[in-house]
């Protein structure tokens, strides 16, 4: 059996401390967001009413369905509000530290800028800058094995997609120039 | 046994070369996802989605469920050998067969937590293939107030039989059903919610939706981890499978008890968590000697994968039947037979006989292909670990975002996706349950529909929903089940004044 034994070991240099200091708790983000819910049933409630939440001739009008659903979620977020507010133990959790957090905001700033560079660049030429990137910049691999991963994952994308599936995707200037 | 003649003509339509070449592609990029940190079952199948966007639906759905059944098989992989559960239902794996593998024995645990996922799975196609078709034909007869109790029992047994604190069920799942209202009004054709914007009127994708909430978000919290781990992967050799399945006869109760959970918890919606720990839970409480559970008994690896993918794949069985998917996956499968333009629900066993039957006859196939897929392959599969996350990442993003683009050919949805990553990555750290929210977007629609038709039908007279014992029963049941939790605090508190008056 052990002829066939493979160690595998991954390590994960730049791994979160874990006594790095909590940017929020639990608590104070659970309220945040019950109260961004509230505002939304606010104003989906409101527009409801506004389309018509009654009945008329023909049975309930189009804002009726809604309408009682923002109030349902309007009333959940608010208990949730008091919930919040009023539980020690829970509110007191750690959301997220500071070392969580940068690795977060590492993977996250970069999808926002790929989901731009596509606007612009089409997907292709935004997956190959942000595989590259990525690997490079955040995972500090090699620059030739970087660019070669990436090369090869995004032409492995054009060709399943666009080429054997016709699933068409958003192209920019390069695949202009190329004739796509 | 008409079931057994159609069920034979589901093979015949899948024995064709294309077919099984697409399902082991479905499996191996099933199990590719299963294995990688931070995707599982559901992520996988709504990523790779837009794949099957061109192909037939019979296809289609064959390759779907491929993937499905690879990436469950792929989540056995990680438990056993690093002790990473890549799904909420694979926690339970972890607790004997981790330790099995430190004692060297990961290839029989392997075996036997692929070899019990098979079972279980089984069980549950043997039940749907025979119990679905009689649903569907006894849901023929529903009209839209019996349609409308069916989904207020779905979004009801959620809320009072879920673990999470139920104001964060009930936001999520209002959430999800005002979300499926955005855009034109079906019935009326009037627009809602859209506030004047041309990119709301199409309404909120739920694939898009589906792709941000557990494709990116789940990148995001993949991140916050320690990404590192040790472990080996070891090969299985036919003496192992054999060694393993000659003492499989010895454990029969264990199989069928966990079987059977799995596959009563899968059909009520959100089981496969609670059915691994409860498969779990009972091998041990039923075992004679409860010490040695927990430090590597062959036992503790099979209750709960059996259970998890009894529960697993008989979530799939209300989906076929009635149109109500039992489990996020199943939802998202539910997502693609809209876009492939089929009608879920009982009528799909009439019009649409030759996909329900390839569909049925996949999961049979599938499992077989997929069980010796995975014996012979566990140490290429488990070395894709190798790949360092940094590469991983951003190809997952990639693949997100192709999908999301894919399905309506629209920018808007990518950044859409975006925000529903954010909302989903919040969402989870705070305890506001997806999966209501997963269903409640895919249903929202069809039981706003159901309720306007039935208001319609009777005049606006709420009795309608009680007119008959049919619907009556099943409304009650879920106004029944919505206020569980506070009639079972007042059953227990009534027993317990009453026992010490006897006493």
């Amino acid at each position: 059996m052990s002829n066939t034994d493979i160690e595998i070991v991954v390590d994960d240099p730049t791994a979160p401390e874990a006594n790095s200091p909590a940017v929020a708790s639990n608590g104070v983000v659970d309220a945040v967001v019950s109260l961004g819910l509230l505002a939304l049933a606010v104003t989906l409630g409101w527009d409801n009413w506004r389309t018509g939440a009654a009945w008329d001739a023909t049975g309930p009008e189009p804002g009726y369905f809604p309408f009682y659903l923002s109030v349902i979620l309007g009333g959940a977020s608010l208990y949730g509000l008091f919930a919040a507010a009023f539980s020690r133990r829970e509110a007191s959790e750690t959301f997220v530290t500071r070392a969580q957090l940068r690795r977060v905001i590492a993977v996250f700033v970069p999808t926002v800028l790929f989901c731009l560079a596509t606007q612009f660049l089409g997907l292709y030429v935004a997956s190959f800058l942000l595989i590259s990137g990525f690997m490079r910049f955040v995972g500090k691999i090699a620059v030739w094995k970087s660019l070669l991963t990436a090369f090869i994952f995004t032409a492995a994308m054009f060709v399943t997609f666009d080429i054997a599936f016709d699933v068409i995707m958003p192209k920019g200037p390069l695949e202009a120039a190329l004739g796509y | 046994m008409e079931a057994f003649g159609l069920l034979l003509h589901g093979f015949a339509v899948l024995l064709t070369w294309k077919t099984l070449l697409l399902m082991m592609v479905g499996l191996v990029l099933g199990i590719f996802v299963g294995v990688l940190p931070g995707l599982g079952g559901p992520n996988g199948v709504a990523i790779l989605l837009p794949l099957t966007f061109t192909m037939d639906p019979t296809s289609a759905i064959v390759m779907l469920s491929c993937i499905y059944w690879g990436a469950l098989f792929g989540g056995a992989i990680t438990s056993i050998l690093f002790n990473i559960p890549g799904e909420a239902w694979s926690v339970a794996t972890t607790f004997d067969g981790y330790p099995m593998a430190q004692q060297g024995r990961a290839a029989e645990a392997l075996t036997a937590a692929f070899t019990s996922s098979f079972i279980g799975s089984l069980v549950a196609v043997l039940l749907i293939t025979f119990l679905a078709p009689m649903i569907s034909s006894f849901a023929l007869k529903f009209g839209p107030p019996e349609f409308f109790a069916v989904y207020l029992l779905t979004f009801c047994s959620f809320v009072g039989l879920g673990r999470e604190a139920k104001h964060k069920t009930v936001t999520s799942m209002s959430l999800g059903l005002l979300l499926a209202g955005v855009g034109m009004d079906t019935v009326s054709g009037q627009l809602r919610m859209t506030f004047g914007s041309a990119e709301l009127l199409r309404g909120i994708n739920f694939l898009v939706a589906v792709i941000g909430l557990f494709g990116i978000s789940e990148i995001l919290l993949t991140m916050e981890e320690r990404l590192a781990l040790r472990g080996h992967a070891a090969g299985i050799s036919l003496r192992v499978v054999l060694l393993v399945w000659k003492d499989l006869p010895k454990y029969w109760v264990t199989l069928f008890r966990s079987s059977f959970i799995g596959c009563w918890l899968g059909i009520t919606p959100g089981g496969a968590i609670a059915a691994s720990f409860m498969g779990y839970n009972l091998a041990k409480r039923f075992a004679k000697d409860q010490e040695s559970f927990g430090k590597g008994r062959i036992e503790g690896v099979f209750a709960p994968e059996t259970a998890a993918h009894a529960s697993g794949t008989s979530a799939l069985l209300p989906m076929l039947a009635l149109g109500i998917p039992g489990s996020g996956t199943a939802a998202i499968l539910l997502g693609g037979l809209m876009v492939w333009g089929l009608n879920p629900g009982p009528l799909l066993f009439v019009e649409h006989k030759d996909f329900v039957w390839g569909l049925i006859a996949s999961m049979y196939l599938g499992n077989v292909v997929g069980l010796v897929l995975v014996l012979t392959t566990v140490p290429i599969f488990a070395s894709i670990l190798r790949v360092p996350f940094a590469a991983v990442a951003p190809m997952i993003v990639v693949s997100c975002a192709i999908g999301a683009y894919a399905i309506q050919n629209a920018m808007f949805d990518i950044w859409l996706m975006l925000g529903f990553g954010v909302v989903g990555y919040v969402f989870k750290k705070i305890g506001i349950p997806l999966a209501p929210f997963t269903l409640a977007l895919v249903l929202g629609n069809r039981a706003e529909d159901a309720f306007r038709l039935s208001m319609i039908g009777s005049g606006g007279d709420m009795k309608v929903f009680w007119s008959n014992g049919l619907v009556g029963s099943i409304t009650t049941l879920a106004i029944i089940l919505l206020f569980w939790p506070l009639i079972d605090k007042a059953f227990s508190s009534v027993t317990r004044r009453l026992r010490p008056a006897k006493a």
